[in-house]
């Protein structure tokens, strides 16, 4: 069973960024980056599947600047075995249909059973590019898997309905999954794991390498979203904090 | 039709965000000068065709096929890409569901058209609707550029038009159909099920205080437990504490979990992520506590803390619990 987890760097979620002076991204300096969210709950599932079946190999791809190495090396130190590394500077595609199909294009000689992605990136927050993936690869899809089950040449996969519904259903493969956070409990990497991840391959190709497209669309004018509410902004000392939250509630909401 | 609403199945009724969908296709239609066709596929297409056919919209199209009974990507796919060739609108609206999330990009990829999903916003410019969503965690967000004029495939998110200002009409229902082969279908579902009953229906619950990952330590989550019990409050909470195990998942509020409106969300430590607020926002008093001064949430209190709630929430308990007394 060889699976490609596809892993993205996003800006640290306790980041505070600002809008870059041509509105098309964000200011980047000093800003601290960490592997995006469900990415990484894609590899632990990656990790446990490669585990349960006893063979095959967990392949990390990623696109981004030479910053992402850092997420690169975070996953190989966990134990997946390689990765590639699509190099691709500022200014960054931000079209899911272009960033899929560069990926697809990268992987698509290599035999993968599985692909699993993140359910949705926290920069760009499209979460289609793992189904779009599929569909250009032939694969079937799901999207916010919330549990797997490989069976023989398929995948029983638990999809996450609205509201507190579930629904489980049984997938051909190769199938491309979009995994949701919470399913698994990702594992730290070990020292061990730290220090065999130095050694392990990392292919490096660039964008213009892999014939990418051009975007269908593009984020044109990033800014702060503009409050429509009124919202009264309560300051001062923990105690005229909690007098002021007490008048609300009693005299305003009158909670009783 | 300039613009086509694709309908989702709620047991045998529009889902209210298809309804939301073809609010703004009116409105959007209105502005632009577009008209409006509306698509029912599935099992209760012509249940969903004869609801629809009282709404102001130029046609309804009535799509029935065997494969398309029970929901999968691939049928659903498959049906919607042909529908849009062949009718060739400018633009396919649907409401942002998860049957959408699941499907949709797919179809964009068959067609290699654009899907600009969760759609919060639009302005005219040159007489074109130019559609916005949000990013980076809901904390920005951004207008989005086409390479070129049309067609393109929208999704909004919930509650960005209001199914209260549809207008009503007459229109006329036309069948259409697809050619899907059954080896293309490679996905058997199972019937849907609900996990967990038991827990309170907190969309009956009048005040909610809500925990978010702010709360820190599961330790924690008891000083937030003695505020509601101050309050008469239910307890409620986002994703990432029912995913940590903290809390059990019938807490949890937002697309996932449970939709609600009180009188009063009072949210600890919540940043205010989509999938959170889509279930809360329609909340009459919004209180937020977060010591982030840009978690998204400020957004849409009414009023807000920028400060610990580990050290305010103790002392509010306290002074509540003296005002009851």
């Amino acid at each position: 069973m060889n699976i490609c987890v596809l892993v993205k760097q996003v800006p640290g979620s306790e980041a505070h960024f600002s809008v870059s002076a041509d509105g098309l991204w964000i200011q980047e300096t000093e800003l601290p980056f960490e592997m995006n969210e469900s990415d990484n709950y894609a590899l632990e599932e990656a990790l446990q599947i490669r585990e349960q079946k006893g063979t095959g190999e967990v392949v990390i791809v990623s696109l981004g600047p030479d910053r992402c190495q850092k997420a690169i090396r975070e996953a190989l130190a966990k134990g997946a075995d390689r990765a590639i590394h699509i190099k691709e500077d500022a200014p960054y595609n931000t079209d899911p249909y272009a960033i899929a199909s560069a990926l697809a294009n990268t992987i698509k000689d290599e035999g993968f059973n599985l692909v699993l992605s993140g359910l949705q990136s926290d920069d760009l927050g499209f979460g289609q590019t793992g189904v779009i993936l599929g569909e250009l690869l032939g694969m079937t899809t799901a999207t916010l898997v919330v549990g797997t089950e490989v069976l023989d040449g398929k995948i029983r996969v638990k999809r996450e309905l609205e509201a507190g519904w579930f629904q489980w259903q049984t997938m051909d493969l190769p199938a491309s999954l979009a995994i949701q956070s919470g399913l698994n409990t990702p594992r730290y990497p070990t020292l061990k794991g730290i220090m065999t991840a130095k050694k392990k391959e990392i292919k490096e190709l660039s964008f213009a390498d892999i014939c990418a497209v051009d975007e269908l669309q593009s984020f044109n004018g990033l800014s702060v979203q503009h409050a429509e509410k009124q919202t009264e902004m309560i300051a001062g000392t923990v105690d005229q904090i909690v007098a002021r939250l007490v008048d609300i509630l009693k005299n305003e909401i009158r909670i009783n | 039709m300039d613009i086509l609403v694709v309908l989702e199945d709620k047991s045998g009724n529009i889902h209210r965000m298809s309804q939301e969908a073809i609010a703004g296709a009116q409105q959007i239609g209105g502005e632009c000068g577009l008209s409006i066709g509306v698509l029912a596929l599935g099992e209760n297409a012509p249940a969903l065709a004869e609801q629809a056919s009282q709404y102001a919209v130029e046609e309804i199209l009535s799509l029935e096929n065997k494969y398309l009974f029970n929901y999968t990507a691939d049928g659903f796919a498959a049906a919607v890409a042909q529908v849009v060739s062949s009718e060739n609108p400018k633009y396919v609206f649907f409401g942002h569901t998860y049957q959408i999330r699941d499907y949709v990009p797919r179809v964009s990829a068959k067609l290699k058209r654009p899907f600009l999903n969760d759609i919060v916003s639009y302005s005219v410019q040159g007489g074109k609707p130019v559609f916005s969503k949000q990013a980076f965690n809901a904390k920005l967000v951004t207008a989005l550029q086409l390479i070129d004029d049309s067609p393109c495939i929208v999704s909004f998110q919930s509650a960005a038009f209001s199914s209260d200002t549809i207008q009503s009409g007459l229109a006329s229902v036309r069948s259409v159909t697809v050619n899907i082969d059954a080896g293309s279908i490679k996905t058997v579902p199972e019937d849907p099920f609900q996990e967990t009953a038991g827990g309170v229906d907190l969309s009956s619950a009048d005040l909610i205080v809500s925990i978010g990952r702010g709360i820190s330590k599961e330790e924690n989550i008891s000083i937030a437990q003695e505020l509601a019990k101050a309050m008469g409050a239910e307890i409620a909470s986002s994703r990432p504490v029912v995913d940590s195990g903290w809390l059990p998942p019938h807490h949890q509020v937002g697309s996932s979990g449970q939709t609600v409106a009180p009188k009063l969300y009072l949210a600890l430590g919540i940043s205010g992520a989509i999938q959170h607020v889509v279930g809360m926002k329609g909340s009459k008093n919004i209180v937020v506590i977060n010591k982030d001064p840009d978690a998204p949430l400020f957004e849409i209190a009414d009023y807000g803390v920028v400060g610990d709630l580990l050290e305010i929430v103790p002392k509010l308990t306290e002074a509540i619990q003296a005002f009851k007394n």
